[in-house]
């Protein structure tokens, strides 16, 4: 996804544009092209991202973190307008810890909270906010979100539904899981052009967060050219 | 509760109130065959870079109005806290205001926690600003301190979204500055080298973008110290005028004065005829 923010700056573009000095990028708004997916196995989730953050051609950062800590073990997965996406996240992220603070559980928040208070704010301002968001986690009992549990976001996503629909078995574990998102995203990043950069995953389980990044040279090659 | 801000956040939710009214505006004025002023632009280069003991922050110090120059040295670098320094490119009224109003409100925190101020706090105080506004303030911003945790460097855009990054470059000649940086950076230089290339980045901004130009600011900040040197490098020097002009005291006596600037050499020769004038004029004028 790469449009900016829908309706109103258009106008905000038109003035500036009079200006032949600054060039046309330094108007765009940031977005995160992006590939983001998710996959469920049994005892965690795997999540993983590109690294690509652009502003029209430009690569504005090219080390991206999409994978944003919500709490202890949940994530969110940012696509669409950067600017949109850090801000909710943010949002988010303050709510749930006045939730889990104010509100004294016993455990962890669910990650279906995080997700509703995700759902609340982004259909709220849905007119005005660009931003595809994967939330993922371990919070307490399992819930089974999609079936089969598998989420793909973003740009580069299209190019790879074919490949998951082919290679995603139930019942993988944690390694096969990584594997198969590293290989995904890889297939992706090769072929959209708002995705690139390094592959950053995590998995989250009940022991905790791991995290890992495959740099552009030890991604997993498809092609002999 | 007393709040500390200096500026009241709005109650929930967005403002788009003005847009309608800002579209008729602007109809209006078209109509008259007029078209709306344009914001003065710091065309720009900004800069930083983390070294091993803390941050530099580098700039140029040109504003554009349109396609003229409007200020030949413009101070980019502004002051956010004793340890916080921030580059501002865009509309050069939104980065003078925006740091202002979150220099003193970071100051009011800090009385209130009694800490040094974190860079952090300050990245969040300028994102949560800027997407208030939804990219109407055009502040495009590179924010870099040393706090108790380091030194940090961060770039933030006018639609509020920020990146924490080891070396940043934004403005108009960022493309040119990041050339350099991709090809000579390395982790823990040390101040000198970090000075340099962060120099050497501005340069390029300002010999290869249009809307960057004039001198080469620096900010260097560690944890003891912050040198501000403004100008490190003046690499558009304004030229010297010379003219050379002769008067004839009583004949054949000739004096001739040489004016550069606010010196002039004068120098007094016989002449004997017109021929040994003409070369005398060729002689001095060299």
């Amino acid at each position: 996804m790469a449009a900016p923010a829908a309706m109103i700056p258009y106008f905000g573009q038109q003035m500036s544009s009079k200006n032949d000095l600054v060039p046309d990028w330094t108007r765009q708004e940031v977005s995160t092209g992006t590939t983001i997916m998710a996959v469920e196995y049994d005892g965690g989730v795997v999540i993983g991202a590109d690294s690509r953050t652009t502003t029209g051609a430009y690569i504005a950062n090219r080390v991206t973190d999409k994978l944003t800590p919500i709490h202890d073990r949940i994530f969110c997965c940012r696509s669409g307008s950067a600017a949109d996406t850090q801000a909710i996240a943010d949002v988010v992220t303050y709510h749930l810890n006045v939730h889990s603070g104010v509100i004294e559980l016993d455990e962890p928040p669910l990650v279906e909270t995080a997700a509703n208070l995700f759902r609340a704010s982004c259909y709220r301002y849905r007119e005005e906010l660009t931003a595809g968001i994967l939330v993922a986690g371990w919070g307490g009992g399992r819930v089974l979100s999609s079936s089969p549990p598998v989420a793909v976001g973003g740009s580069g996503s299209t190019y790879i539904y074919g490949f998951m629909d082919s290679n995603y078995k139930p019942g993988l574990n944690k390694d096969q899981c990584l594997e198969l998102t590293a290989a995904a995203l890889s297939l992706a990043m090769e072929r959209d052009g708002s995705s690139g950069g390094v592959v950053r995953l995590a998995t989250i389980s009940e022991e905790g967060v791991e995290r890992r990044v495959i740099l552009g040279n030890q991604l997993p090659k498809f092609s002999s050219h | 509760m007393a709040t500390l801000a200096v500026t009241r956040p709005p109650f929930g939710g967005f403002s788009f109130e003005n847009c309608k009214r800002n579209a008729v505006i602007e109809g209006e004025v078209n109509k008259v065959g007029c078209s709306l002023p344009a914001a003065r632009k710091t065309g720009t280069t900004i800069c930083g870079v983390i070294f091993k003991d803390g941050v530099v922050l580098g700039a140029d110090t040109r504003a554009t109005e349109g396609m003229v120059v409007a200020d030949k040295n413009c101070s980019k670098i502004h002051y956010i806290s004793p340890n916080i320094y921030c580059c501002g490119a865009g509309t050069a009224a939104d980065t003078e205001m925006t740091t202002q109003i979150i220099s003193s409100n970071l100051e009011l925190h800090s009385l209130s926690t009694g800490r040094l101020p974190r860079v952090a706090t300050a990245n969040r105080m300028l994102k949560q600003m800027l997407f208030r506004y939804q990219g109407y303030i055009g502040a495009a911003l590179v924010l870099g301190g040393v706090d108790c945790n380091g030194p940090h460097l961060y770039s933030i855009y006018p639609h509020g979204s920020t990146d924490k990054l080891p070396y940043v470059t934004m403005g108009s000649g960022s493309l040119a500055a990041m050339a350099v940086f991709e090809d000579r950076y390395k982790p823990d230089m040390e101040e000198e080298d970090a000075k340099r290339l962060v120099r050497d980045a501005i340069a390029a901004g300002i010999f290869n973008d249009l809307g960057s130009g004039s001198n080469i600011d620096l900010c260097v900040i560690t944890k003891s110290k912050v040198d501000y040197i403004r100008p490190h490098d003046e690499v558009n020097k304004k030229g010297i005028r010379e003219t050379l002009m002769f008067r004839r005291l009583s004949f054949p006596e000739y004096i001739f004065m040489k004016h550069m600037g606010k010196a002039f050499q004068m120098v007094t020769v016989i002449i004997q005829d017109e021929e040994q004038l003409f070369m005398c004029v060729e002689l001095h004028s060299t």
